[in-house]
């Protein structure tokens, strides 16, 4: 489904990444994980289209198809969704509204006309039940006051109601308690197919007791400079990240 | 002046006309030499050689510019073709209230008093209120007695057809609502063609004790027609009064709005949406006077400018010293979309009271990136994203207007404006 080869990419002239190579199949859940400024979110935002950065060196295939040219929107209509781990606040617009917006327009881009009101209100009751959302929250300005945990909540909303092929949930751990870690990863969980993929970007192991990875690979100064079966968080988690970074500098 | 020939000499409001022409004379138009006027040039404007009084009658289908009605509630209408009273687009009545025509209440017996009254005696003597004064032959009529609710909303509209090489038009309108009354007006300019149109308008309001009214202004017309506004509502105690105008079209738009507060207790509400660009200029200049004590004033305008388009916002609040207690609000927010749009925006307080709560701010920006990339991302191409965030920006100002077909004709106007077909229904 979705495959980096060597990538390397920069924002205002400094290089983030440094190489990168990943190969995500339908029905994996990969973790990548690596301590702060290692390239974790750039990785995110540069698959998902961030126009700031630029890729200076390899490439982003999604079935196939180099997606370098491409928009995010355009990104988003072939099935990537990225989960903000700072979702942005936008007052004026209802999350319903934008909700409604976001899966027409994705619909149009596919020759495909409006989503009827009726069938669209049953797909938001049904989603935000599974996410124990009120229903009031949905008529309230998009991320606006929302506090953290509502806030990612709200994306996994999302990302239910646009069923993407490929969901990067950069850090949506931070910012939640518990209770709220156990919805959002039980969404993930029940969202899970055999066509679809999840990338989950996180500095901790305790989402990935949730939602739990087949693939752990550790990102480091660029890099991915380690990869290997969930077993490979729990070491993470144990062992902090120093001996990776002896390991590549020796 | 050779016009003077032109105008009815014998109208009871003669003596005020000559005045009128003669300070007109003596002051011209403004230039940007004069402080209120600084960023607003008239040059482009006033270089056309307009014709003042129209000499064709000319007539309009009503399907042909149905649109520009809110035509899908029921409402009176006055409508005017090139300045003259069109009978067969207007609906009037004088049942139980006067919606008609400022020509027949100047000259019938029976408005006379209302006329002694109220005409003319809160539009300041500056140059283009001077200059309707004198020349206006027609507007809207508007009187609804005390504890009356205008069983529908009223449309003002002005067409131009174009008939002209270049018009000037002149429209006066007097709105009396008397005590513990209620009425809602809708006031749009409208022209048919390109060729260019002036049109100085001045409209007098009196919202008297207890009374609410509620004003919306659709500017949305042709790239040469220009509009000079200037409307003056002078409030009783316990009134409730707003203004809101959606300035979208036009060369050239000033909006004079004028409130003054003479009485207790009274709410003013003054609220604008601008969405320009090309080389299009709004100038919105408003004044709150507070004169007496435990009265509000809300002010809230939004200004989107694209491509060469200038902005201008001059916001003067005045505070007498008897008037304490009083709050003031004013917000002044706008985006710049392009590096050659501008805006000049300029709050003004008088306060000589000491006991009140003032406040003002404005701001410029420019649309917030990541707001883009978090829309973008979902699949909102960049031109609805955009549409989104413009119309989210605004929506302060349209969720207080009362008449839903209002606001839903103006998310249409700025989903067209922007070109994109979204439904808005936030």
């Amino acid at each position: 489904m979705l495959k980096i080869n060597n990538l390397h990419a920069s924002v205002e002239d400094k290089a983030i990444l440094r190489g990168i190579n990943l190969e995500v199949n339908p029905g994996e859940v990969h973790a990548i994980m690596g301590p702060n400024g290692s390239g974790k979110s750039t990785l995110a935002a540069v698959i998902a289209g961030k126009e700031e950065y630029e890729v200076n060196e390899g490439e982003i295939l999604l079935y196939d198809q180099n997606i370098d040219e491409l928009s995010a929107e355009e990104r988003a209509h072939k099935g990537i969704f990225m989960s903000f781990q700072y979702p942005v606040e936008i007052p004026g617009v209802s999350v319903t509204n934008f909700m409604k917006t976001a899966i027409n327009e994705t619909r149009k881009a596919k020759g495909l006309p409006d989503m009827p009101a009726n069938e669209m209100l049953k797909m938001i009751r049904e989603k935000s039940e599974m996410l124990e959302i009120d229903r009031k929250f949905l008529s309230r300005s998009l991320n606006e006051g929302f506090s953290g945990g509502e806030k990612k909540r709200n994306e996994i909303f999302q990302m239910a109601m646009l069923e993407p092929k490929l969901a990067i949930l950069d850090e949506t751990d931070s910012g939640l308690d518990i209770d709220a870690l156990r919805i959002v990863a039980n969404g993930v969980n029940k969202l899970k197919s055999k066509d679809n993929a999840v990338i989950v970007i996180t500095h901790y192991q305790r989402l990935l007791d949730h939602i739990v990875p087949d693939f752990v690979h550790v990102l480091y100064d660029g890099r991915i400079v380690k990869s290997g079966g969930k077993e490979l968080a729990h070491e993470l988690e144990e062992k902090g990240y120093d001996w990776i970074k002896e390991e590549v500098n020796a | 002046m050779a016009f003077e020939n032109l105008v009815d000499v014998d109208s009871p409001v003669h003596d005020v006309r000559s005045k009128a022409i003669k300070t007109f004379e003596a002051q011209g138009f403004p230039s940007k030499r004069d402080e209120e006027w600084k960023y607003t040039s008239l040059n482009s404007v006033l270089k056309h050689d307009y014709s003042v009084f129209p000499k064709h009658e000319n007539a309009i289908e009503y399907n042909d510019v149905k649109k520009y009605f809110i035509h899908d509630i029921d409402t009176y209408k006055i409508v005017f073709i090139d300045g003259k009273y069109s009978s067969h687009l207007s609906q009037t009545t004088h049942d139980g209230i006067d919606v008609c025509l400022m020509s027949s209440a100047l000259t019938k017996p029976k408005y006379k008093i209302l006329i002694d009254n109220y005409f003319n005696k809160i539009a300041t003597k500056d140059s283009f209120s001077s200059l309707n004064t004198a020349f206006s032959q027609e507007g809207a009529y508007i009187h609804i007695p005390k504890n009356k609710l205008a069983p529908k909303p009223i449309q003002i509209v002005h067409f131009s057809t174009g008939s002209e090489e270049a018009l000037m038009l002149q429209p006066r309108n007097l709105i009396v609502v008397d005590e513990n009354s209620h009425v809602q007006i809708i006031e749009r300019h409208q022209s048919l063609t390109d060729n260019p149109v002036l049109t100085n308008s001045v409209t007098e309001i009196y919202a008297n004790k207890r009374a609410i009214v509620d004003y919306y202004k659709i500017q949305n017309d042709n790239k040469n027609a220009s509009l000079i506004d200037s409307t003056f509502i002078n409030q009783k105690q316990e009134s409730v009064a707003s203004v809101h105008t959606f300035s979208f079209g036009g060369k050239l738009t000033r909006n004079n709005l004028n409130f003054y507060q003479n009485g207790e207790r009274i709410d003013s509400t003054l609220k604008g949406v601008t969405i320009i660009g090309d080389k299009q200029h709004v100038d919105h200049n408003t004044l709150v006077h507070h004169i007496e004590p435990n009265c509000e004033s809300h002010q809230d305008y939004k200004g989107i400018f694209g491509d060469n388009a200038t902005g201008v916002f001059n916001g003067k609040v005045l505070v007498n010293k008897e008037a304490q207690k009083t709050n003031a609000f004013q917000a002044n927010n706008n985006i710049l979309l392009s590096d050659k749009a501008s805006i000049n925006t300029k709050p003004q307080l008088e306060i000589f009271a000491d006991d009140v709560k003032c406040s003002h701010g404005c701001t410029i920006g420019q649309l917030d990136e990541n707001a883009m990339f978090y829309m973008r991302s979902r699949g909102i191409p960049e031109k609805e994203a955009k549409a989104l965030l413009m119309y989210a920006f605004s929506n302060n100002v349209l969720s207080s207007v009362k008449i839903p077909e209002i606001k839903q004709r103006i998310t249409k106007i700025i989903a067209t404006k922007l070109g994109v077909k979204i439904g808005f229904d936030l």
